[in-house]
């Protein structure tokens, strides 16, 4: 127990006394008439808790949650009732489909008024009940502490989500004595963490005996934080990865047992492995229709393993055969540990035949594109990769709008790092890349965080300029400004004969003037030639740059497997 | 298949909201849905029915557990237990179908709860296919109203002297 007896504390003084506790130094925020107490408590606690205000509440949740993937930590935001509460919802549910663990105080009518429709009155704890982890509405400041405490328990714990915590104007205005629990006491709440031993150990013999081994690794390695171990597993016993969107990263990008990414715009190599692979081991990953395209013909020919904390994800879309429920960190390490014990092979040798294979894949259909007299998208993007990885020596963050850019960073950037890139895969929220970028930015002050964006997705959430400007955080945005949303444009050209039904944008704002409007820094390029003089320019200034890179309006992002096809079904460049 | 699913929650408000939207939202059907308190008034017990082939019931149980409020869940299919659903039917009985509707009433074990000079109100309790055959038996006379419970549902106790299924709120109690 902490805090003194007999002293009694107002409902907001206990919530800040609470995320102190929980180790809480930066909340992200926007204030409102049912949170004005809490923010005129804030003012109390500016030295242990920094406020950093957006301009859109969407920002605040979608900032939090570059700050929690980037760091490893709990992600707070605290917005008001109403409006507040809904315009955060699309940021709740982007953070829930991918797991981070957010905490989103919102603010409430007071409890009189409930229910009676009252001004910025909504009911955002029946709103965001199907896309949070699990949400609260306090009703009596006693419960306040306990529920603080229960919340970030759940955010963090087990496969982490968002919580949302709704707080009643009088109910924060209310007072009580101040104990914080030592302990979140839920009983209905037990991850499992430990993977069944036996279930372990059939895994370990699978393996062992496998011809063509694979895994599929995803989110949740990096969640877990065992990309050392997953390394180990794949090195150690010469098991090529794929990984999925969210688990780029996990793996290192660079390494030769690297098959790049899988799924409807996956590397032909990935695509063709995991179709004839005879054991497939999916790490921390769910089977999600983007990566399995055809369930009835995804991965044909293998048995499959399948290690993941959450029960609900095993068997959902595709049967397995060997399910392990629990911390992939954990169940690595134990199938290292078991695999010591199997009769001692050459790996190597053992799998020839299969990475001789998978290298002919390899050289059939490498990531490609054409070049031409304007600026192709990938091309910037590689250039990004290689002029970030030379400046910053690897201390670098990139995140990605929705759409073509976030597919082109999949392809074309090299990733090495855990945490190294931030985007929304589950939700596919347009929007999301700025402001995460700001949180991650936030989080680390010194490492350079790009936003690789389109300008689409830029333009939903391009308040957020004034934040970054407003904090000093020198954050780059590189839009690769096709004029359109591409991605649905390329849906369009393949599926519907190329009509371009609202896809063309007639009217778009010149960025380089819009972020010197905000105070940012403008840069353009729209010749190949400058694509590398911007990028430098860029990273060398210390404010925010955006760097619109006027790209080929008609580039298509391939390979793509079509929607509810097969992956073989590849459509390539 | 038809599947009966017994699950222990809170007693809290929302608690049958964030069940019954896991079923709407993720698309599984609910038969029949019953809730009242248990022994202990912080535990509230659900009786379910669903339908669905073998794969969608593991979901199905695997999502409720995932709830932060649900705290047991058991799938009484397959298993050995007792069933039953009351229903509350209000029949015509004018002066030729009176005696019919008291013989049904009777040959049931049912109850007449209310009478009018036009009516009878009967209580009827057993299993979903005994409440059917007297619903069969008396539509041809008459029905104006039913009201049914839904079904609940309860684990028999092993002769061998085992416990029954870790159900028992007692167990709970001390968790």
């Amino acid at each position: 127990m902490h805090g003194g007896k007999g002293l009694k504390k107002t409902g907001a003084e206990i919530l800040f006394e609470s995320l102190k506790l929980e180790g809480v130094d930066t909340i992200f925020g926007f204030p409102g008439g049912a949170v004005l107490s809490i923010y005129d408590t804030l003012l109390k606690y500016s030295e242990e808790i920094r406020h950093i205000l957006v301009r859109h509440e969407q920002g605040a949740v979608h900032a939090a949650d570059g700050y929690a993937r980037s760091s490893g930590k709990v992600g707070v935001c605290l917005v008001t009732s109403g409006p507040g509460a809904t315009n955060a919802v699309t940021g709740i549910a982007t953070a829930y489909m991918d797991s981070v663990p957010l905490v989103v105080f919102t603010g409430q009518v007071p409890t009189m008024l409930i229910g009676n429709d009252a001004f910025q009155e909504a009911d955002i704890v029946g709103i965001t009940r199907p896309c949070t982890k699990h949400n609260y509405l306090v009703k009596d400041v006693k419960d306040l502490a306990a529920i603080v405490k229960q919340a970030f328990h759940l955010a963090r714990t087990g496969r982490p989500g968002p919580i949302l915590v709704d707080l009643p104007k009088d109910v924060m205005a209310d007072s009580t004595e101040f104990s914080y629990p030592a302990k979140a006491k839920m009983r209905s709440y037990n991850p499992t963490y430990q993977g069944h031993p036996g279930q372990i150990r059939r895994a370990v013999k699978l393996v062992a005996q496998a011809q063509k081994p694979l895994i599929y690794a995803g989110g949740g390695v990096i969640l877990s934080n065992a990309s050392k171990e997953l390394a180990s597993l794949a090195q150690k016993f010469s098991i090529p990865v794929t990984t999925t969107l969210m688990g780029l990263g996990g793996f290192p990008g660079t390494n030769p047992l690297f098959l790049g990414m899988l799924g409807m715009h996956g590397t032909f190599q990935a695509n063709m492995a995991i179709t004839h692979c005879d054991v497939l081991i999916a790490v921390g990953a769910r089977f999600d229709d983007r990566v399995t395209g055809k369930v009835e013909t995804f991965s044909p020919r293998s048995q499959k393993i399948h290690i993941d904390i959450d029960p609900t994800s095993i068997s959902k879309n595709v049967l397995v055969d060997i399910p392990i429920v629990g911390d992939v960190k954990n169940v690595l390490k134990a199938m290292l540990k078991f695999f010591e014990e199997e009769p001692a092979q050459d790996w190597l040798q053992a799998r020839a035949d299969w990475l001789k294979q998978i290298g002919e894949w390899m050289k059939t259909s490498p990531l490609t594109y054409k070049s031409g007299p304007c600026i192709k998208p990938q091309f910037v993007v590689k250039k990004i990769n290689e002029i970030t990885r030379e400046i910053t020596g690897g201390n670098f963050i990139i995140t990605t709008e929705v759409g073509q850019n976030q597919m082109w960073t999949a392809q074309f950037f090299t990733f090495t790092q855990p945490r190294t890139l931030i985007t929304s895969g589950g939700l596919g929220t347009m929007g999301y890349g700025f402001p995460a970028a700001i949180g991650a930015q936030v989080a680390f002050p010194d490492k350079t965080i790009i936003d690789i964006a389109g300008d689409g997705s830029f333009q939903m959430n391009i308040q957020e300029l004034a934040t970054a400007v407003q904090y000093k955080l020198p954050v780059k945005v590189a839009v690769l400004n096709n004029h359109c949303l591409g991605m649905v444009r390329q849906w369009q050209q393949l599926f519907c004969a190329q009509r371009y039904s609202q896809t063309l944008f007639e009217v778009a704002p010149d960025f380089v003037k819009l972020a010197e409007a905000y105070g940012a820094v403008g840069l353009r390029a729209t010749k190949p030639e400058e694509v590398e003089p911007v990028i430098r320019e860029a990273l060398a200034i210390r404010q925010p740059v955006v760097m619109d890179f006027v790209v080929d309006r008609d580039e298509c992002v391939y390979p793509m497997v079509p929607a509810g096809a097969a992956l073989t079904e590849m459509l390539l460049v | 298949m038809r599947h009966v699913i017994s699950v222990l929650v809170d007693n809290e408000p929302g608690v049958l909201s964030r069940i019954s939207g896991l079923f709407s939202g993720r698309g599984f059907n609910i038969e029949s849905l019953n809730v009242a308190e248990t022994l202990d008034p912080s535990i509230s017990r659900m009786t379910l029915v669903t339908r669905g082939n073998v794969q969608i019931v593991e979901q199905i149980i695997k999502q409720l557990n995932k709830l932060v409020n649900v705290i047991k869940v058991l799938e009484l299919t397959g298993s050995d237990y007792v069933e039953r659903e009351m229903a509350l039917i209000k029949v015509t009985a004018e002066t030729t179908s009176r005696a019919e509707v008291l013989r049904i009433v009777d040959i049931f074990r049912g109850k007449v709860v209310d009478v009018s000079p036009k009516s009878f109100t009967l209580e009827i309790t057993g299993d979903e296919k005994k409440i059917q055959a007297v619903i069969d038996l008396l539509v041809p006379i008459g029905i104006m109203e039913i009201v049914r419970t839904g079904k609940v549902a309860i684990t028999r106790v092993r002769k061998e002297g085992a416990n029954a299924s870790g159900m028992r709120e007692k167990d709970l109690q001390k968790s």
